[in-house]
């Protein structure tokens, strides 16, 4: 906060000119000196961010109203991508299965790094060894990860089935069965993806002073008391921040129906994503990928929002 | 490293609090190998049984005896060598297009006070908002035909690189960096006759150190792990990543040798990050609780 007021008046005077006394000849150039400087510092970057993010954001809503194949004049169609979008059977499957991942991938995604950084957190032997084995499976790239677990769920020989029926539990279709298929990917990111909130979370519960767990005892509370009325409201701000980021991240989930359902059984794996996907490279409809862009786009920028400004707020009183 | 957490000293102290502990203790270990653990063990050894081994019910926890051919047919079958070949120079090439541009950009966006810089970072830091796989398809509809010089970066390295310097989060995180610098040093330099190229190179890289090995740390690892746009972008099977191959590959070839294509895809990220987990968990914990 200090460091812009500060400098402000610098930039100011730098953009615009007019008010300060007039300039001899030799400050003007130095001054256009130091701005050009300044561009060619800025360039690379400036023109990547134009070509690859600006153009393409502005670029998805306009062709969401053309019909638009690559190669041949685009041609305005108003918002009849949308509608035949809405109507195709898949629309509602994908985002049926788009909100049930999310929401589930909430709950196991959740809970379950939550509660083993709290029992890592009152662990005082083999800290690191902890540490690196939770975040081993997130250094695998995601292609592996997906393409282990297909075979895991394989109904043949598949170590999942295998495990049940060592246990003598009932088998499962795993990722072949149409009830299950989904909950099947869910898993497979959980077990892919939990490293980094296990390791945010262990960071945010060692920044809990010491002092409130004692008073707390001392008031008779009891371990859950302590868990709900100190844990949680201290590590609040990170369990939302990361709520909000796995919604964004798992809304956008593509890799695991691709890779290990292929959006089956019978739709039930197709995610927003995934039918975009279909759109541009299976059906060559790039008005109505970009018109599933755009809806998504609007959706996911709104929790985007969210969270940047809740981060910015934090980052301003700290 | 004795602060007080949800269980007091005095409570681990006392004998049954001791036995809980090292129970619980256990129970962890054992969880953490199963979970963690076990299923890397079952890839690394799965690719060494014979291809009649690997499909018995039930299966063999150890090999019954050990074949290397999964992964020698893996390296000359897929042709592992061109594909991690392509990774890396995908990787690498993001790396240092990023390091140099996205660094730069940073540079003059904290330090040169350009015209309209506060624009362009809000520009920049607008792209925040926008998540990044909802794009593809324009993006790729942009990568396949460049406005004004009407290219096409498809089935080019360049079609990695180039998107990959568009990155917010890390231009945000370098400017950031630069920000806390002290203005005396850079100024101590500017009176010693230094152009801005030379204090950017000889006292402000040197100062950033910490923050550019994050941010090649995020960079090697997006581009080694990412799937859904090198897939769009590289239809020559020639020209693709490894995690492409595999995807496209794993219909048709032995399950023993995809994987051990999957064990040696997975190597290059699990080592560096072996190499340099100290660093890398530190950054991930240290960014939380900054806020």
């Amino acid at each position: 906060m200090t460091k812009t007021a500060e400098r402000r008046p610098i930039a100011d005077a730098a953009v615009h000119p007019v008010p300060a006394p007039p300039p001899a000849g030799g400050r003007r150039r130095r001054r256009l000196l130091d701005q050009a400087c300044a561009y060619a510092f800025l360039l690379g970057g400036l023109v990547c961010f134009a070509l690859f993010s600006w153009y393409p954001a502005i670029r998805a809503v306009v062709i969401a109203f053309q019909k638009y194949t690559p190669g041949s004049k685009p041609q305005w169609v108003g918002t009849a991508n949308f509608t035949r979008v809405l109507h195709d059977p898949e629309f509602g499957a994908a985002w049926r299965n788009t909100l049930t991942f999310t929401l589930l991938a909430l709950l196991v995604g959740f809970a379950v790094p939550f509660l083993l950084a709290l029992v890592l957190n009152e662990l005082r032997h083999a800290k690191a060894f902890f540490r690196v084995v939770v975040y081993l499976p997130v250094m695998i790239p995601p292609v592996v990860s997906a393409l282990l677990w297909k075979w895991f769920y394989d109904p043949g020989a598949g170590l999942a089935n295998e495990t049940l029926r060592f246990l003598h539990l009932p088998t499962s279709n795993w990722s072949n069965g149409t009830d299950t298929a989904l909950i099947s990917l869910v898993i497979v990111a959980t077990w892919a993806n939990m490293g980094g909130t296990v390791l945010i979370y262990l960071a945010a519960l060692q920044s809990i002073p010491g002092e409130l767990y004692e008073a707390a005892e001392l008031d008779g509370a009891n371990l859950l008391q302590r868990v709900r009325h100190v844990t949680v409201p201290q590590t609040r701000f990170v369990i939302l921040m990361l709520m909000l980021l796995q919604i964004i991240a798992t809304m956008q989930v593509f890799t695991e129906p691709f890779v290990i359902t292929g959006g089956g059984p019978e739709s039930a794996t197709v995610t927003v994503l995934y039918l975009i996907y279909k759109y541009a490279f299976l059906y060559n409809d790039f008005g109505g990928a970009c018109a599933l862009s755009v809806m998504l786009l609007v959706l996911l920028g709104a929790f985007s929002a969210l969270y940047l400004r809740l981060t910015r707020t934090e980052g301003d009183t700290a | 490293m004795s602060t007080r957490t949800l269980i007091s000293p005095a409570t681990l102290a006392r004998p049954r609090g001791r036995a809980i502990y090292w129970t619980v203790f256990a129970a962890v270990v054992v969880l953490f190998a199963l979970a963690f653990l076990f299923p890397v063990y079952w890839m690394v050894t799965g690719a060494m049984k014979s291809p009649d081994e690997v499909a018995r019910t039930p299966p063999t926890l150890v090999p019954h005896d050990w074949h290397l051919g999964g992964y020698t047919d893996a390296w000359d079958l897929m042709q592992l060598p061109q594909h991690l070949g392509n990774t890396l120079v995908q990787a690498a090439g993001a790396w240092a297009f990023q390091l140099v541009f996205c660094t730069a950009a940073a540079y003059a966006l904290s330090r040169l006070r350009p015209a309209f810089g506060k624009v362009i970072l809000g520009g920049i830091l607008a792209t925040l908002m926008v998540p990044a796989q909802a794009m593809v398809v324009p993006k790729y509809l942009t990568v396949a035909d460049l406005p004004l010089i009407h290219t096409s970066l498809l089935n080019d390295p360049l079609g990695i690189w180039l998107p990959a310097v568009a990155n917010a989060f890390n231009l945000y995180l370098l400017k950031r960096f630069f920000d806390q610098l002290p203005r005396e040093v850079m100024e101590a330099a500017e009176i010693d006759g230094a152009g801005r190229l030379r204090t950017l190179w000889s006292v402000v890289l040197p100062m950033s150190r910490p923050v550019l090995g994050v941010v090649s740390i995020f960079a090697l690892v997006a581009v080694w792990q990412d799937f859904l746009w090198p897939l769009m972008v590289f239809s020559d099977t020639d020209k693709q990543p490894i995690s492409v191959t595999l995807v496209q590959l794993s219909q048709n070839i032995q399950l023993t040798v995809l994987i051990a294509a999957m064990v040696i895809a997975s190597i290059p990220m699990v080592a560096l990050f072996l190499v340099f987990q100290r660093h890398i968990i530190a950054g991930i914990s240290a960014g939380s609780t900054k806020g």
